[in-house]
């Protein structure tokens, strides 16, 4: 073997590596990812938010504001459920004992 | 103090969005690695069944028009069924992948519910272009949970499903009580555009 030849092995190893590598960052980056969306959202259609067109707006339009739901659930997302599914694809690939 | 309906759609819209996200993060992962935390097993079936109660909620206050009721308390029972079924699988009590017919049904009566309950056509105003086009996206959405029931070893389906969540959410959060559609707003809406 040599730089140019690799064991079967090797390579299918390398392989599973990518794709966890990829799997990983496409969970994390759908939290982002959505808040992007809500941000971007909020810029292209400024009155669905009540901060920017505060005037003769009542309770449940200063409670619900679309875009800023969306930001929020990208956070929840990205911050409660996104990271315990990362270090969970992780130590499966390790092979450690399910917690929780 | 009642919210608008269009209130009650975005916080269902934000509801179905964080569901598809947590659907389609255990379609990139896999149910195996999904499943190793108890509570993220049970997310599912318990936001099925936290959004059938919800519906039901909606439903009581749906007096105004009896199709309305109707249509909101058979939303109520699809998703009261397809999550105290989920819930079933997950516990372990029922292992058949067919039980994925009963997501399957409970789609394809939600979808119908959307399209009987919309009385006017596509270009009638916002409101009801979401209402034929949520009612169809449904409909077709269930070759999802119908594929995972038939061929329980593809990924396809669960990317389907999430995404279906995610597309629903998006009709939800489009929805407005008085807009047009495309620029169209028939006369017969009420209301100017907002």
């Amino acid at each position: 073997m040599n730089e140019l030849v690799t064991s079967r092995a090797k390579h299918a190893d390398g392989s599973r590596t990518a794709r966890r590598g990829l799997r990983v960052l496409m969970v994390e980056a759908l939290g982002p990812l959505t808040v992007l969306g809500g941000i971007v959202w909020a810029f292209a259609q400024p009155y669905r938010v009540t901060f920017f067109y505060p005037e003769g707006k009542g309770f449940w339009d200063w409670v619900v504001q679309p875009p800023l739901l969306v930001v929020l659930v990208g956070l929840l997302f990205a911050l409660l459920v996104a990271p315990g599914i990362v270090d969970d694809l992780e130590s499966h690939e390790r092979g450690d004992a399910p917690s929780g | 103090m009642l919210p608008r309906a269009e209130i009650a759609h975005w916080l269902f819209a934000a509801g179905f969005l964080f569901f598809g996200l947590v659907l389609l993060a255990e379609a990139i992962v896999g149910p195996d690695v999904f499943r190793r935390r108890r509570w993220r097993a049970y997310l599912w079936p318990s936001l099925a069944l936290t959004a059938g109660i919800w519906l039901w909620v909606i439903a009581i206050f749906s007096t105004f028009s009896t199709l309305h009721l109707f249509a909101h308390a058979l939303w109520a029972q699809a998703a009261t069924a397809a999550g105290a079924v989920q819930l079933a699988v997950v516990r372990g009590r029922l292992v058949s992948a067919y039980w994925s017919l009963v997501t399957a049904g409970a789609l394809f009566v939600s979808g119908a519910a959307f399209l009987v309950h919309e009385q006017n056509g596509w270009l009638f105003n916002r409101s009801a272009f979401l209402h034929h086009l949520l009612g169809w996206t449904l409909v077709a959405s269930m070759l999802f949970p119908l594929g995972a029931a038939l061929l329980p070893r593809r990924a396809i389906w669960a990317f389907g499903f999430a995404v279906t969540w995610i597309a629903v959410a998006a009709m939800l959060f489009a929805d407005r009580d008085i807009a047009p559609i495309f620029g169209h707003l028939s006369d017969l809406a009420g209301g100017g555009p907002r």
